[in-house]
């Protein structure tokens, strides 16, 4: 069974997500939002991974077998300015995405399973990816007409 | 004659629950002038805090020489508070009036016409709006205009230019409440109403200082806890206020932690079965979620997290499940402190989940701090369409552009309207150049005031202040604009429980001073601002053409004006909205039917993320088939992101004294207020004071990572680990824009951060040191009749003296009745 590859795919990109907010909260520190919420969400992350924890006991994780695909992985540095902040914000929500429908695919497989305790990982968390990527969205549609008519 | 600086809200007038409020009308003359002395009196409203007072102005010889509250009112039944009393009319005439337009000419400011100063204003506005766009322009106004005024700026700003810049200070006093109501019911509209004093079992202030930020309301709970069946009282609040020392159970919980409390109290209800099943199922959605998200929140979890007793959470909670009428009042330290929405919203959740909403005694007032705090919000010069109207509807957006004669696209309605702070970084990083302040001080109201006078004095920046005064913020403009004020113009606003009041002119403005609304007009017509059928798009000849317009555009709305004239606003007592023909004489209290103004087709807004602000949207909230039900939305509480640490280990909270407001642009000019609280000082609590070798009146460095302040210490009240500084305090009386060496103001200290869903900046929140630099020459210079009371008992009381007099005419008449008084007796 590959089950343990998404697990790997679901814990590397919860762990990339919570290091991609992390990068922006510091690189963009002077929006005080983003400061705030993207560390808001990266503990949200940290408690996603290790909610994981007890499925990968049980399933074990195995590695990608094509790594290349989370290369975009996670933000190593930020860029600056409102054109910055649209451009680094909208990565992270490539990141989220991708999150997002690793959860959605692995809940189908516990539900074939009848998982139940991994089911309850899942609900407690998917809606919590959900509404990160509202967040982005609705914070990107905010800043996108300033930075890009507007800003220097 | 009552001595009103000694006693802030003067003589008892007890009275039991259901009976009517007795009246008291307190008046005030200059010196040596009786009642027989005045030309004439013309009616108003106190617009020096959001309680909305009705009162009338005495005028001689062409001048105001007094004040006397109105006994016909239903807000206030002829009572007035020291601020109204003293401070309204010494305010406005002070000699240090702003009387002609100043301009700025190598580096200075210098007097101008008004032709001169509009011309460089539409000069600088049409090259910016031709070479950059409509996002170049952003407006910050005021709490404090009237309602004509705030439509005029919406209008101008929404059409005329087409920016979505455009907020008010209300943003940084009552943004939560608004947004709280709409989050919870569909729209901002006050449930509640005044009148729920006379008939609640028990009263929950949250967060809410009642006794200094709304003097004549404590008065109105202070005659009920002297009269039979007193209510029962529970105060949350960190300090021991007025209305803690009245309480039958005081939460000083520590700032921060109001989620973690609410979510106790509601998990009390559940697990004690105190909540209403049937209209649970009836008229909210959500409860499920609600009672999981509760579930970890033991009043042992509560305590441990908030500082206070599980005894006391159980006791708190047995409170509000078993007394048939409660009634709730919610404000700043709610709303600037951590989770402020979601805090809010747990209130209303209270209400919701035992169905003590919209009935006699049985309600919910999210408070304002200032007095047309509900107009900005309704008239669309802060940061929501005007009437209540939905910027992710286009339907409502449409209604718009046909009231306003512009193509729809020209109101901006691609993103929610950008808030204060956002507006303040689009300065600082030089997107907006063109910004117009009117009848606000953000440099010391905002939140990092070093960091707001940087922004302010930024190169490149086009700034337009129009004030009373030459306030800090007017030193940094390259155009000041000279207004005229209350009882110097006409125009009506709402106050925290939706009444209607008309404030007439009484005087003319000093010198050259105009209106806003005359300014914001000019303005209009210079820049030949037109509809698209070619009329001019702001073509009123004066306020009540305003007034007439603002009908229009509230028909068939929550808000709805259309029963209510100037005439009307005339002699009686003012009016609640919605006031139209269903409801010719207003409407005491919204939901009393339980049906909520939340299908997709009403609502003000689809709602939020408690957590994030992530908006929910259109989609999203049809499939949520909510249909006239109210959300129970919960709310996972979070640790706040600045705590104590070695470095700066005390909590740092910020407020106001009964004595100032604002900025002190007003009350400062007043002898009897200023003397009362002449200057800035910090309070902290005798252990504390006892570990850091402070005594009463030494003078103390308080530190933040963002700033100082240099004042004397009170020793007092607060709770200990935390430290409280008023806000009133800035530095114009010595004639600068900033601290040069003698930093005061509260918001040096405070970090800029905001509420993800309200974005109301939280003021209470910072983490700090304190340091004694100096013995003291006396005691603090904080009163010691409310909040600020020094715990040593050596200190001499604030009294008022011969100066601080007041007229109380006691039960001189009648109570006036309300609109379900009148509706009762037309049944009988
Ligand atoms: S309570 Fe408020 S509105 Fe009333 S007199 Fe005092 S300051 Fe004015």
């Amino acid at each position: 069974m590959r089950l343990p590859v998404y697990l790997g795919l679901l814990h590397g990109g919860e762990r990339a997500l919570a290091e991609s907010f992390r990068q922006v909260a510091d690189g963009h520190g002077d929006e005080p939002d983003v400061l705030s919420l993207c560390r808001t969400l990266a503990d949200q992350c940290d408690r996603h991974e290790s909610a994981l924890g007890p499925i990968i006991d049980r399933y074990g994780e195995q590695p990608d077998d094509e790594p290349e695909r989370f290369h975009a992985a996670a933000l190593t540095e930020t860029r600056t300015g409102g054109l910055g902040l649209l451009r680094d914000l909208q990565d992270v929500y490539l990141l989220a995405t991708l999150v997002d429908m690793t959860w959605t695919l692995v809940k189908q497989a516990g539900q074939a399973l009848r998982d139940d305790e991994l089911l309850a990982v899942v609900a407690a968390c998917e809606a919590e990816t959900a509404v990160q990527l509202r967040w982005l969205s609705t914070r990107m549609k905010q800043a996108a007409p300033q930075a890009l008519l507007v800003a220097s | 004659m009552v001595d009103r600086i000694a006693d802030i809200w003067g003589t008892r007038t007890p009275f039991g629950r259901g009976e009517l409020w007795p009246v008291r009308v307190d008046s005030k003359l200059e010196e040596g002038l009786d009642e027989a002395d005045v030309d004439r009196w013309v009616q108003s409203a106190c617009v020096l805090c959001s309680n909305g007072c009705a009162c009338d102005i005495a005028v001689k010889d062409g001048r105001m020489v007094g004040i006397r509250g109105r006994s016909a009112d239903t807000v206030n039944h002829g009572r007035l508070g020291p601020k109204g009393l003293f401070g309204s009319v010494p305010g406005m005439q002070s000699r240090d009036r702003l009387t002609r337009p100043l301009i700025r000419v190598d580096g200075a400011l210098v007097e101008t016409d008004w032709d001169t100063a509009m011309g460089r204003i539409v000069d600088r506005s049409t090259a910016l709006l031709a070479e950059k766009g409509p996002l170049s322009h952003g407006f910050y106004t005021s709490g404090q205009l009237f309602l004509e005024e705030y439509y005029a700026l919406g209008i101008l700003g929404k059409a005329g230019i087409g920016t979505p810049h455009m907020d008010g200070n209300t943003r940084l006093c009552t943004a939560t409440a608004a947004t709280a109501m709409k989050e919870s019911f569909g729209s901002d509209g006050q449930p509640g109403s005044y009148r729920d004093i006379d008939d609640c079992e028990a009263m929950f202030l949250f967060g809410h200082n009642m006794a200094e930020t709304q003097t004549v309301l404590w008065a109105r709970v202070l005659d009920r806890l002297a009269g039979p069946d007193r209510p029962l009282v529970v105060c949350i609040d960190p300090r021991e206020t007025e209305v803690a020392r009245h309480a039958d159970i005081h939460l000083a919980v520590h700032p921060g932690t109001n989620v973690a409390l609410l979510n106790g109290l509601i998990r009390e209800l559940f697990v004690n079965g105190w909540i209403d099943d049937d209209y649970i199922t009836a008229h909210t959605i959500g409860v499920d979620e609600l009672r999981s998200t509760v579930e970890r929140w033991t009043p042992e979890a509560v305590a441990d997290t908030c500082g206070v007793s599980a005894a006391d959470v159980r006791q708190a909670a047995r409170i509000f499940g078993t007394s048939e009428r409660v009634l709730s009042t919610v404000l700043q330290g709610f709303y600037q402190s951590a989770q402020a929405t979601a805090a809010a919203c747990q209130v209303n959740n209270l209400h919701l989940l035992t169905g003590k909403l919209g009935r006699a005694g049985a309600g919910v007032l999210q408070m304002n701090g200032q007095p047309t705090a509900q107009n900005a919000r309704e008239c669309g010069a802060d940061g929501d369409l005007p009437g209540f109207r939905n910027w992710e509807n286009p339907a409502h957006v449409r209604e718009l552009a046909e009231l306003w004669g512009v193509h729809v696209d020209k109101i901006p309605h691609w993103a929610p309207p950008t808030h204060a702070m956002q507006i303040f970084r689009y300065v600082e990083q030089g997107s907006i150049e063109l910004l117009w302040i009117s009848a606000t001080n953000p440099a010391v109201s905002m939140p990092q005031s070093a960091r707001i006078r940087e922004i302010l004095d930024r190169d490149g920046l086009f700034l337009i202040v129009q004030d009373l005064y030459l306030t800090e913020t007017a030193r940094f403009a390259d155009v000041v604009l000279p207004a005229a004020g209350w009882g110097e113009k006409q125009g009506a606003f709402t106050n925290v429980n939706r009444t209607v009041h008309l404030s007439d002119k009484a005087v003319d403005p000093p010198g050259e001073a105009r209106s806003d609304l005359d300014i914001f007009l000019d303005y209009s017509r210079r820049m030949d601002f037109r509809r698209d059928d070619g009329s001019p798009l702001l073509d009123w000849t004066g306020p009540e053409d305003g007034f007439r317009a603002w009908q229009e555009c509230t028909r068939g709305r929550l808000c709805d004006y259309t029963g209510i004239s100037y005439e009307k606003l005339r002699d009686g007592s003012g009016i609640p909205w919605p006031c139209n023909d269903e409801h010719p004489d207003g409407t005491l209290r919204l939901y009393a039917d339980g049906h909520f103004p939340t299908e997709l087709d009403r609502a003000e807004s689809y709602g939020h993320d408690l957590l994030t602000g992530a908006t929910v949207g259109r989609e999203a909230f049809s499939a949520m088939r909510i249909d006239g039900r109210a959300l129970l939305k919960p709310a996972p509480a979070i640790p706040a992101h600045e705590t104590p640490t070695a470095e700066f280990p005390l909590r740092y909270t910020t407020g106001r004294t009964a004595y100032q407001f604002h900025t002190r642009t007003k009350t400062r000019r007043s002898r009897q207020l200023d003397r009362a609280a002449p200057s800035a000082w910090i309070e902290i609590s005798s252990a504390d004071a006892r570990d850091l070798g402070i005594a009463e009146g030494d003078i103390v460095r308080v530190s933040s990572s963002h700033g100082e302040i240099v004042v004397p210490a009170r020793v007092g009240g607060v709770r200990e680990g935390c430290v409280f500084a008023p806000f009133h305090y800035g530095y114009w009386q010595d004639e600068r824009s900033g601290p040069d060496g003698r930093p005061s103001a509260a918001n040096e200290l405070t970090r800029t951060e905001w509420d993800p869903v309200s974005k109301q900046p939280l003021f209470k929140v910072a983490a700090v040191r304190v340091q004694k630099v100096a013995d003291g020459r006396g005691p603090a210079p904080a009163p010691t009749t409310a909040a600020s009371r020094p715990s040593d008992p050596s200190v001499p009381p604030t009294i008022g003296g011969p100066d601080a007099e007041v007229v109380e005419t006691v039960r001189p008449t009648a109570p006036p009745l309300t609109p379900d008084d009148h509706r009762d007796e037309g049944a009988a």
